[in-house]
């Protein structure tokens, strides 16, 4: 009976976290569907987003994406294997990853004040597209690092001693056999983190502001998605139906990453898993 | 079980004494506080496979990692005494590790090749070591998958993962990596416990075929694989709180007539 009951109320549980998932899906997608077509995704915004396309908001999201990517995935790779190759007892692993957990706590809109504080004003990049992308590489850096760090160090000690007992140097097993080996861990980083920077909106209206223009450089403004669907939802008047339509391609994209991902480290785990 | 043995240095040869490959003394073998072994003057032939046998905890693969320190790796991990290959000391702080581990390679207990394609398990310690031409290394690659009798089992599938293989194939894919940056000792840890029955015939019979051409080191736990295999015994105990070499010789000669009483009794597995 306490089984019994116990499972029904797990079920229920599970049931009211996929019942509400399908709920917000199925709501943006009948709201959103109609007005996507290949005009709406290549045109220039136009009537503050009423009409038009979001042409230059996919171009300015993607851009904003790539610099933070170009910055960060370095940046994070550098800083995973340090952590994961100094031993657990120094006190500098110890710092930075104390600080790592430290950043990833700091809510969103802390870091849009941060990076239009030492991005936009101190760096005198204003509100650019530059700014957007290096403050969201500040803000996916705690993501990216863990999730590399882990998938460094999931690999076997055996392989690291075999590598050691081939006489081969420290830069090249990490290069030719770890690196690879952690491949499946470091694509997790890098989904989570497009999935966290694509969504992220408080951070980049300080930053990379939200002119719906196409930019002409990294060094103009630049609205993403996420901003665009926060203006048209709360400052448009009429905007909700362009709200949900800019709500299904950024759930699409998502969707679209993720799914990639997984399938590619699907890929890569099967290769090496024994069949027997 | 405590006993009362007290490490001996060595049996006296009772022929002329064969060259020796490598020679420690007094080597011991500290993790942090604890002593796994001490006191230990081992001596390894040149050319024939010494088996080092023993209870488990008696510090049979602390020896075995110390001989081309790999001990380095494991933190906390000290070793003190000396190991003498060719007259040198390895253990002195200049000796090169990396030149070292060229030279005496090890397999471990499990299998472990890397997760990477069969032929770039080979191709990538051969590229490390400098052999730049690819024609060399192919050939060298299939020379030593000959030699450990795997090249027609793989040959057709050499881009297939390493780790695909059975767990024998994988194995003798560790002793063809070892083995093919042509090392002089070989190093062996266990290298047949984790594999059934037949693939564990198939890598005795590898090892066996070693003999001659290289100086094999194997910690096993198996006797009847001792007494197949082993030129030379050396026999490990628990002494107190740290292991110990308790006797050493032609294996033969201590299989017939072990000198301690502590061997007697281990090989006719009256104890433990």
């Amino acid at each position: 009976m306490g089984d019994r009951l116990l499972a029904g109320v797990c079920w229920l549980a599970a049931g009211i976290v996929a019942g509400g998932f399908a709920w917000l899906l199925g709501d943006i997608v009948m709201n959103g569907l109609g007005q996507i077509n290949l005009m709406y995704l290549l045109m220039p915004v136009a009537d503050a987003g009423r009409a038009g396309g979001i042409g230059p908001v996919i171009v300015s999201t993607s851009l904003i994406l790539v610099v933070c990517l170009s910055v960060s995935l370095p940046l994070g790779l550098a800083t995973a294997i340090v952590l994961s190759e100094a031993d657990d007892e120094r006190w500098f692993g110890r710092l930075v990853r104390r600080s790592l957990d430290v950043l990833a706590g700091v809510p969103s809109i802390v870091f849009g004040l941060f990076g239009y504080a030492v991005f936009g004003l101190a760096l005198g990049l204003g509100f650019s597209i530059l700014s957007g992308g290096l403050t969201l590489a500040c803000m996916v850096l705690p993501i990216l690092i863990r999730s590399i760090e882990q998938g460094l160090r999931a690999v076997p000690i055996d392989i690291r001693h075999a590598a050691a007992a081939l006489g081969m140097q420290r830069w090249r097993t990490l290069v030719a056999v770890l690196l690879p080996a952690a491949a499946p861990g470091v694509l997790v980083g890098v989904v989570l983190g497009i999935g966290r920077a694509a969504a992220e909106t408080a951070a980049l209206l300080f930053t990379s502001g939200y002119v719906a223009r196409m930019p002409d450089s990294l060094l103009d403004s630049g609205r993403s998605l996420s901003v665009h669907i926060f203006d048209l939802a709360l400052n448009v008047a009429g905007g909700e139906p362009r709200a949900y339509a800019a709500a299904l391609v950024l759930i699409v994209a998502l969707a679209v990453v993720n799914l990639t991902a997984i399938s590619l480290s699907e890929r890569l785990l099967s290769s090496r898993i024994n069949p027997a | 079980m405590k006993s009362t043995v007290t490490p001996i240095r060595s049996v006296v040869a009772e022929s002329a004494p064969p060259a020796l490959a490598i020679q420690t003394k007094d080597l011991a073998v500290h993790y942090g506080a604890l002593c796994a072994v001490r006191g230990v003057s081992l001596q390894v032939p040149q050319q024939q496979i010494t088996a080092i046998i023993g209870p488990s905890g008696c510090g049979k693969t602390s020896v075995l990692s110390s001989l081309n320190r790999l001990t380095d790796l494991i933190p906390g991990a000290r070793v003190s005494g000396q190991i003498l290959i060719d007259g040198a000391d390895v253990l002195w702080p200049a000796y090169d590790p990396v030149a070292l581990r060229r030279r005496v390679g090890k397999v471990f207990q499990k299998p472990n090749p890397f997760p990477l394609s069969i032929a770039r398990n080979l191709d990538l310690p051969l590229r490390d070591q400098g052999v730049r031409n690819a024609d060399e290394r192919a050939g060298r690659i299939e020379a030593v998958l000959r030699r450990v009798g795997l090249w027609d089992e793989v040959a057709q599938r050499l881009d297939m993962p390493a780790q695909q293989l059975s767990g024998g194939q994988q194995q003798r894919l560790c002793i063809a990596r070892a083995l093919v940056l042509e090392p002089d000792i070989l190093l062996m840890d266990e290298p047949c416990s984790a594999l059934d029955p037949i693939a564990s015939g198939v890598v005795e019979g590898l090892i066996e075929e070693l003999r001659g051409d290289y100086t094999v080191v194997v910690v096993t736990h198996n006797l009847q694989q001792a007494r197949r295999i082993a030129d030379h015994l050396a026999v490990f105990w628990t002494s107190g709180d740290a292991g110990c070499l308790v006797e050493q010789g032609p294996a033969g000669a201590i299989f017939d007539s072990p000198k301690q009483a502590i061997t007697a009794a281990y090989l006719d597995g009256r104890c433990c």
